[in-house]
C-alpha cells in the first residue's frame, strides 16, 4: 500500500509538469481550435532564451520576466507571419505548417545552443519537501506556480473584458465581429498568450528533464494527452488532467510487468484513448452536441 | 431627409453563385423600413453584403463614408448593429456577459453599466435572467437579448434578419412594438428583413420588395400593403 | 462548470475532391506512365533504387488518402501498418523460405485484419482524439518490436537482413539472347510499379464504387451519412482495414527494397512523413500522393545539401513554401493546368 502512495505522490509531481504544458495546450486550443504541434519546441525555444540571459549575467528572475515577454511577442509575431496566411486553407494544411514550425525551431535550437545537455536551475532549491522524499520543493514551486497560472487565466477569463473578447472570438466567430470584435488580433493573443504560458511551462521543467533541443518531445506528447483528458475546453481539466497522466505513467511503469520506459508513453495513451472512449469530451469537457 | 445608407448596384456571390443582380436602394435617417420576398430571393444576402460578410461588388456608403474594403468588425464599429439570422446569440455565455459583448467595442465604462439598466428596463425578463446562461432562454427572450445586444452598440442603424422567426405571434407582436419604440425613442434607424410581411408593414414607414437578387418595388409601407397585385405576387397573401 | 452543452455544427474537416478530377486525364496518364516504364533504362542503379521507393513510399500516401481524404478520418499511425508489413515480408521470406511476391498478399492480408480490428475501438474517437490514438500506434510499434519477447522473430534491435531477389528465370534467359542483363534493382523497380499500378487503378475504382461514395459521405456529414442508411461502423472499419493493407504491402514492398528491417527505421517520423506527402500532393487525390512521397524522400536531402547544420530548418522553410504556394496541394496545380490547356484548346 504504501508503495501505491508513493508512486501516486510521485505521479503528481512528474504530473505538475504535464499539468503546465497542459495549460498552454488548452490556451491555444481555446484561440485556434486545433493543437500546436510545435508548442512544446517553442517553449523549449524560450526557455533557451532564458538559460542564455542567465549566461550573459541576468539574475533569474529577470532572465524569467524577460523571456516571458519576448515569447509573448514572438507567439504573436509567428502567428502573424506564418498562420495568418493560412487561415483560409484546409485544416491539414494548417497542421502541415505546425509540423513545418516544429522542425525549423528544432533545427535552429540545436544549431544555436548544441544537443549537449546542460543544466538549469530552479529558484525553488531541491531539497526534499516537507521532509518527503518523493516531491522535492522545485516540484512542490511547480505545482505552486501552475496552480498560480491557472488561478490567473480563470480571472482573465471570467472577469476582464480581453478575456470575454477572447471567448466569444473562440466560441463564435461571426457573432463576434458583428459586436466589433477583431477576431483576427484575438487569435493573435491566444498564441501569444500560449506562447508566454509554455515558455514558464518550460523554464519549471528544464531542471528536471535538464535543457536541451529534445527536451519537450515526450513532455509535449503527454501535455496533449492530460489537455485532451481534461476537456479541451477547460483549464481546470487541464491541470487535473495532467496529474493524473503523470499518475497513469508512474502506475503503468510500476504495476504493469515488461513495461520498461519505452512502452510507458504508448501505455499512458492507451488508458487515456479508453476514458474518451467512455468520455468523448473528457473529463470535464462540455459534451459536444453536433448539429447536422 | 438625408439618406443614412445608400446602396448602389449591388452584386453578391456564394462561391461562383451570384445571389444578388444589381440591387440598389437607399435608407432615409430615422426610417423604418423593411426588406420583403420569398424565400432565397436575396433579403439575408443584402444584409450580409453591407457588412462585409459576402463577397460582393458595388458601392455602399453609410452616413457618406464608403464602406468598401472595410472588415465585418470595423463596419459595425461605425455604428451598425446587425442581428443576424437565427440571432448568433453566444449561448454559452450568461445573458449579463451576452449584453456586455454587446458594448465591447466602446470604451465608457459609467455609460455601458447604464445601458445596460436602460436594457433591463426595455426588456424586463432579461433582468430576471441576467446570470443565466444564454442557450437556456426561449426563443422569444433570446430574440429579447439580441436585440439588447445589438443595442448595447448604441448604434445609429440596426439590421435585423427575421427576428420573427420560429417565434409565436403574440411574441412578435411585443417584439415589433419594441421596434417601433427604439426607432421612435432612441433615434435608432432600422432596417428589418422579414418573411412575416403582413406584421412587418404593419410596423414599417417604407418597404423594399427582393425578388432574384433585384428589387422589384419600393415605397410607402401603407402603399405596398394596399396594393393587392404586389401583395399577391410577391408577398403570397 | 456548466451543465449547457456545446453547439457544434459540422463543418466539413476534410474538403471534398469532385468525382471528375480525381484523376488526371487519360493523355496525362499515358505520358506518365510512358516516362515510368522508360526512365530506369536510363540511370544509375541507385536512381532507379530511390524511383522504386517513391512508388513505394506513393503507395503509403495513398493508403492514407483512401483514409483520410476518402473516409475522412485522421491517422498518424500508418507507420505501424508499413513496419507489420515489412517484418511480415521479412520473416517470411528469412525464417521460412517464403517467395518474396508471395510476402507481399500475405502481409497485406494481416495488415488488412489489423487495420481492421484498429477500426473498432476507434470508432468512436474522431478529429484530434483519432489523431492521439493512432499517434500512441505509432509509438508503441518500435518498442513493441524491440521487446525481448519475440527477438527470436524479429531481430530484436539489429533487426533483420533481407536477401534481395533476382529477376525471374525465364526473363533473365529471354534478356541473354539479346545480351542484356536485368539488375536486380532494375527488375525490383518494375515488379513495384506493376504493384503500384494495380493498387492505383483498383482504388481508383474502390472509390469511384458505392463503397468509396460510402466512405465519402461519410466524410462529408457522418450523420447525414448513417441517417441515410449508409452503416457507418462497417464502413469505416473497413477504410481502416483497406488503407492498412495497402501500407502493409508497401511495407513487404519497402522491406524488400531496402534489404533490411529494424525497429527503429519505422518511428512516428514514418507516419509524419506519410501525412506530409499526404498534404503536399493534395488531400483525398490520389495521383497526388506520387508528388508528396517524391517530395518526402527528395526535399530533406535537398535541404541537407544546402545546409548540413540546418538541415531541419531549411526543410521547413520549403514546406511553408508549398503550403504558402499550394494550399491545396498538387491538385491545385493540377486544376490550374487543366484550366489553362482547356482555354488554349478554344
Amino acid at each position: 500500500m504504501e508503495l501505491f502512495t508513493n508512486q501516486i505522490l510521485a505521479g503528481i509531481s512528474t504530473g505538475a509538469i504535464y499539468a503546465c504544458m497542459a495549460l498552454a495546450v488548452v490556451m491555444i486550443y481555446q484561440a485556434i481550435d486545433h493543437l500546436n504541434f510545435a508548442q512544446g519546441e517553442m517553449a523549449m525555444f524560450s526557455t533557451f532564451i532564458s538559460w542564455q540571459l542567465m549566461q550573459w549575467g541576468v539574475p533569474y528572475w529577470g532572465a524569467f520576466v524577460l523571456t516571458i515577454a519576448f515569447s509573448f511577442v514572438g507567439g504573436i509575431a509567428i502567428e502573424r507571419i506564418l498562420f495568418k496566411p493560412l487561415a483560409k486553407a484546409p485544416v491539414l494544411t494548417n497542421v502541415a505548417g505546425f509540423i513545418a514550425l516544429f522542425s525549423i525551431i528544432n533545427s535552429c535550437a540545436g544549431l544555436i545552443w548544441d544537443f549537449t545537455i546542460k543544466q538549469y536551475p530552479t529558484p525553488f532549491g531541491s531539497s526534499p519537501f516537507l521532509g518527503s522524499q518523493l516531491i522535492s520543493t522545485h516540484q512542490a514551486g511547480m505545482i505552486g506556480v501552475t496552480l498560480l497560472m491557472l488561478l490567473g487565466l480563470f480571472f482573465f477569463f471570467r472577469y476582464t473584458r480581453m478575456g470575454l473578447a477572447m471567448r466569444a472570438a473562440a466560441s463564435l466567430p461571426e457573432s463576434a465581429r458583428l459586436v466589433g470584435i477583431n477576431t483576427s488580433w484575438m487569435i493573435a493573443l491566444g498564441w501569444g498568450m500560449a506562447a508566454a504560458i509554455g515558455s514558464i511551462a518550460g523554464i519549471l521543467i528544464a531542471p528536471v528533464v535538464f535543457l536541451e533541443p529534445n527536451m519537450m518531445g515526450g513532455v509535449l506528447i503527454y501535455g496533449f494527452a492530460a489537455a485532451v483528458l481534461g476537456g479541451l475546453t477547460s483549464p481546470f481539466g487541464a491541470v487535473v488532467g495532467g496529474f493524473l497522466v503523470g499518475i497513469f505513467e508512474n502506475l503503468a511503469g510500476t504495476y504493469i510487468p515488461g513495461v520498461g520506459n519505452e512502452l510507458k508513453l504508448p501505455i499512458a495513451l492507451a488508458l487515456i484513448i479508453t476514458v474518451l472512449v467512455v468520455k468523448p469530451a473528457g473529463l470535464f469537457g462540455r459534451p459536444i452536441v453536433k448539429r447536422v | 431627409m438625408t439618406a443614412m445608407l445608400n446602396v448602389r448596384d449591388l452584386r453578391a456571390y456564394y462561391g461562383q453563385v451570384q445571389a444578388l443582380h444589381g440591387l440598389s436602394f437607399s435608407l432615409d435617417e430615422g426610417s423604418l423600413t423593411t426588406l420583403l420576398g420569398a424565400n432565397g430571393a436575396g433579403k439575408t444576402t443584402t444584409l450580409r453584403a453591407i457588412c462585409n460578410m459576402v463577397r460582393s461588388t458595388g458601392a455602399i456608403e453609410f452616413e457618406g463614408q464608403s464602406l468598401s474594403g472595410r472588415s465585418t468588425e470595423n463596419i459595425v464599429r461605425l455604428g451598425i448593429a446587425h442581428v443576424p439570422q437565427g440571432r448568433g446569440t453566444f449561448t454559452a455565455m450568461t445573458v449579463e456577459e451576452n449584453l456586455q459583448l454587446g458594448a465591447i467595442s466602446r470604451s465608457d465604462k459609467a455609460g455601458i453599466v447604464s445601458d445596460i439598466e436602460r436594457m433591463y428596463e426595455h426588456f424586463p425578463v432579461l433582468k430576471e435572467r441576467f446570470t443565466q446562461q444564454a442557450g437556456t432562454l426561449s426563443g422569444g427572450e433570446q430574440q429579447m437579448l439580441a436585440v439588447a445586444r445589438a443595442l448595447m452598440l448604441r448604434p445609429r442603424l440596426m439590421l435585423l434578419d427575421e427576428p420573427s422567426f420560429g417565434l409565436a405571434p403574440l411574441i412578435v407582436r411585443d417584439l415589433f412594438k419594441i421596434l417601433g419604440r427604439i426607432n421612435r425613442e432612441d433615434k435608432v434607424t432600422i432596417l428589418v428583413v422579414e418573411q412575416n410581411a403582413q406584421l412587418a408593414l404593419e410596423l414599417a414607414d417604407q418597404a423594399h420588395v427582393i425578388e432574384t437578387g433585384r428589387i422589384v418595388m419600393s415605397g410607402g409601407a401603407k402603399d405596398i400593403a394596399n396594393n393587392e397585385d404586389v401583395r399577391k405576387s410577391y408577398l403570397g397573401y | 462548470m456548466s451543465a449547457a452543452e456545446e453547439v457544434v455544427t459540422e463543418g466539413q474537416a476534410v474538403e471534398a475532391v469532385p468525382k471528375r478530377a480525381m484523376t488526371l486525364g487519360t493523355g496525362t496518364s499515358l505520358i506518365v506512365l510512358a516516362v515510368l516504364l522508360v526512365v530506369p533504362l536510363l540511370v544509375k542503379n541507385f536512381i532507379i533504387f530511390q524511383l522504386t521507393m517513391l512508388l513505394i513510399y506513393g503507395v503509403a500516401v495513398l493508403a492514407l488518402n483512401i483514409l483520410t481524404g476518402g473516409s475522412g478520418q485522421f491517422s498518424l499511425g500508418q507507420s505501424a501498418f508499413y513496419a507489420i508489413g515489412a517484418y511480415t515480408s521479412a520473416i517470411l521470406m528469412e525464417h521460412f523460405n517464403v517467395n518474396y511476391a508471395l510476402t507481399l498478399p500475405i502481409a497485406g492480408v494481416i495488415c488488412f485484419a489489423v487495420g481492421y480490428l484498429f477500426g473498432q475501438p476507434a470508432l468512436r474517437l474522431s478529429g484530434v482524439y483519432l489523431a492521439l490514438a493512432t499517434f500512441a500506434l505509432a509509438t508503441a510499434m518500435p518498442q513493441l518490436l524491440k521487446l525481448g519477447y519475440f527477438e527470436h522473430w524479429t531481430g530484436g534491435v539489429q533487426g533483420l537482413v533481407v536477401t534481395k531477389p533476382d529477376a525471374p528465370e525465364f526473363l533473365e534467359n529471354a534478356l541473354k539472347s539479346f545480351h542484356l542483363k536485368m539488375s536486380q534493382d532494375m527488375w525490383l523497380y518494375y515488379f513495384t510499379l506493376v504493384i503500384t499500378i494495380a493498387i492505383y487503378l483498383w482504388s481508383i475504382n474502390l472509390l469511384r464504387s458505392r463503397s468509396g461514395r460510402a466512405f465519402m459521405a461519410i466524410r462529408d456529414n457522418e450523420i447525414a451519412a448513417s441517417s441515410m442508411g449508409v452503416n457507418v461502423a462497417l464502413y469505416k472499419t473497413l477504410a481502416f482495414g483497406v488503407s492498412a493493407g495497402i501500407t502493409g504491402v508497401a511495407g513487404g514492398l519497402g522491406a524488400i527494397a531496402v534489404q533490411f528491417v529494424a525497429p527503429d527505421s519505422y518511428t512516428i517520423t514514418l507516419a509524419i512523413s506519410l501525412f506530409l506527402g499526404m498534404v503536399v500532393g493534395g488531400v483525398g487525390w490520389l495521383p497526388g500522393s506520387f508528388v508528396g512521397s517524391a517530395f518526402i524522400i527528395f526535399v530533406p536531402n535537398i535541404a541537407e545539401s544546402i545546409s548540413k547544420g540546418l538541415s531541419g530548418a531549411v526543410f521547413g522553410v520549403l514546406l511553408f513554401l508549398v503550403i504558402f504556394l499550394i494550399p491545396h496541394g498538387a491538385r491545385q496545380i493540377a486544376i490550374v493546368s487543366q484550366q489553362l490547356t482547356a482555354r488554349l484548346r478554344r
